[in-house]
């Protein structure tokens, strides 16, 4: 099956749009662009990260997931809940008595990621362990960061380690497990994912590192947290025993999580959108030195930072650490798991050149020549006033032919003021005859319907062009 | 040759937080051209090295990036002390770099002989008590 590569689960809700530069200021990737008075998320460049649904004021930005009532779709549901879930509740001193809860909303089993995760940091010491010589390694967990780095960072791909993120090995299992205890067929199965984040969504549909994944649905922590509530009964004796996970598996949560596992002393943890770039900019320009292994994650504060989730992060990570405060360290073994075939990844990362400027080297050096000259006419103010989040970004959309340079408005009045320079010559402002043949004052005049158009026209959306349009032409007649 | 851009940099002494910014810049647009990510990294380690060399050595300098369909030419040149030995300066853990220098991990004595090592021609230009140019190519 060959699924879009650059499925994306953030999106414009347009009707909310209002053509601000938000957005494509906050946009860590430059994949947004707002033209005739809406935002545009561009598909290659997007990555899913989910930091413009935090910064739109105006809720334009959204995520897609799929709706609880996906469970009816299926003879037998698996929940799998991320251990960020745990987070949002206050006072949980039990994780029983949240995976009680999904049971009684409608689950006939769970399955916790937080389990698989500790397999994952076992097959990532091992791993480790055996390619000590090929050190640092960059963690897989976080689907947004395999996607920054397959856009930009080629050199760094080989870094990546080739584990399966913790709930696709959680869906692998949940799967196999549930096939085994029912006896039905693995499509009348369905393995639902509990995410606290968009790009979650995205990877199930399209996942790397593997042809396809095991996670049938993926609904959001927001939706599932209120609806618990009710069924969360904190009283032992009426909790079935379920959760079997340790302090590194729920832990994984949090940022430092993941290296919390590795038992590891020479890493690097890095949350945050902003943050992760600067340290995938530097361990590329090879300015870390001494790594085993660099943990990054997408969000801040790690998976409770995640825009599918209710509580504040930090409050989340402290929660976290409260609830595993007299867990068990590991509780999770891989040899315990013959259902898991393999916990590696199938399928090699491949680059996506999606910032390469034209189609072969010569072309693209030819490119950035233009690039460089239009860069030098712009004002270099990086206003977004063009929809283009800088004036470089605006001249690589030039040379690409999605803008031109009367997008930026710094060009436009240079040109106005041209233009009005030439109309004072025509109206005979400098002296000249101003004897007009009907020729010319037919070309005045239409000059100046486009230069009043092309004003009245910059900035607005087109539903709105139409509307002016229409006045307009009353006013005309 | 048909087509070749160029990129200057001014490369300001003394402030290590800032050095590598130019060859970020350059790595960057490389990459927007659509190189193979070796030929990238070998210019973005010479350069990165150069510029260092100019902030520790030289009080800051000028990098010239010309960008050709045959290969990348990085023109480095300062006002600094100058080289007085190039065999000794090119030796694996040679330095002569002040020890508070080193004691931000830099001053390895690494610098030139990786500048040699990732780069297909490199070329020293060097005066004492006037200054250094240093010319390097990698081959596309």
């Amino acid at each position: 099956m060959n699924t879009y590569k650059f499925m994306r689960s953030v999106r414009l809700r347009e009707s909310a749009c209002q053509g601000c530069i938000n957005c494509i200021k906050y946009c860590p990737t430059q994949a947004i662009r707002v033209h005739n008075g809406k935002a545009h998320i561009i598909d290659k460049f997007c990555i899913d990260c989910g930091r413009c649904i935090r910064y739109c004021p105006h809720h334009a930005k959204i995520a897609v997931y799929d709706p609880l009532s996906v469970i009816n779709n299926f003879k037998y549901t698996v929940a799998l809940p991320a251990p960020s879930l745990y987070a949002q509740y206050n006072n949980l001193n039990n994780v029983d008595i949240v995976l009680n809860a999904l049971l009684k909303l409608g689950f006939d089993d769970v399955y916790e990621v937080s389990a698989a995760a500790e397999l994952v940091s076992e097959a990532s010491r091992e791993y480790i362990k055996k390619h000590a010589d090929e050190v640092p390694f960059i963690s897989s967990a976080c689907p947004s960061v395999i996607r920054l780095i397959r856009v930009k960072f080629p050199s760094l791909i080989s870094r990546l380690l080739p584990i399966k993120a913790p709930v696709e090995v959680a869906a692998e299992i949940a799967r196999a497990r549930a096939m085994q205890k029912t006896g039905l067929k693995p499509e009348e199965i369905g393995i639902i994912f509990i995410s606290p984040c968009p790009s979650k969504v995205s990877y199930a549909k399209a996942p790397l590192g593997i042809e396809k994944s095991n996670i049938d649905n993926v609904v959001a922590i927001k939706d599932v947290y209120p609806l618990l509530l009710p069924h969360m009964k904190h009283d032992d004796s009426q909790l079935k025993p379920i959760s079997c996970s340790g302090r590194i598996g729920i832990g994984w949560s949090n940022a430092g999580g993941e290296v919390g596992g590795l038992l590891v002393d020479n890493y690097l943890a890095a949350d945050g959108i902003v943050n992760i770039l600067r340290v995938l900019e530097e361990l590329e320009d090879e300015k870390l030195h001494g790594l085993t292994f660099v943990e990054l994650s997408a969000c801040n504060g790690g998976c409770v930072g995640g825009t599918l989730t209710v509580e504040n992060a930090y409050i989340a990570a402290t929660k976290t650490k409260r609830l595993v405060k007299y867990q068990p360290v590991s509780r999770n073994h891989l040899a315990d798991n013959p259902e898991l075939k393999n916990i590696y990844w199938a399928d090699n990362v491949e680059y996506e050149p999606v910032f390469r400027l034209g189609n072969t080297f010569k072309e693209s050096l030819q490119m950035m020549g233009t690039v460089e000259e239009l860069t030098a006419r712009f004002p270099g103010l990086d206003c977004g006033s063009c929809g283009a989040p800088t004036c470089q970004t605006l001249a690589e959309d030039i040379v690409r032919g999605d803008a031109t340079p009367n997008d930026c408005i710094y060009v436009l009045r240079s040109n106005i003021a041209d233009l009005s320079k030439k109309i004072g010559q025509l109206a005979g402002d400098d002296g000249t005859d101003p004897e007009l043949s009907d020729e010319d004052r037919h070309l005045l005049h239409q000059y100046i319907c486009e230069l009043t158009a092309e004003l009245a026209s910059f900035g607005v959306p087109e539903s709105q062009r139409q509307h002016d349009r229409d006045q307009n032409s009353e006013l005309d007649t | 040759m048909s087509e070749a851009l160029t990129f200057n940099y001014k490369i300001d002494g003394d402030d290590f937080t800032r050095a590598g910014e130019a060859s970020s810049s350059v790595k960057n647009k490389l990459k927007q051209l659509g190189l193979d990510s070796d030929i990238i990294r070998k210019v973005a380690i010479a350069m990165y090295e150069g510029e260092i060399n100019m902030v520790i050595h030289a009080d800051g300098g000028s990098i010239t990036v010309t960008v050709s369909d045959s290969d990348i030419t990085m023109v480095l040149a300062d006002h600094g002390p100058g080289i007085p030995d190039i065999e000794k300066a090119m030796q694996e853990g040679y330095s002569t770099a002040r020890p508070e220098v080193r004691s931000l991990g830099f001053g390895a004595g690494m610098g030139l002989p990786n500048m040699k090592k990732y780069t297909d021609e490199m070329h020293i230009d060097t005066v004492i008590g006037q200054g250094t140019t240093i010319t390097m190519k990698v081959h596309i």
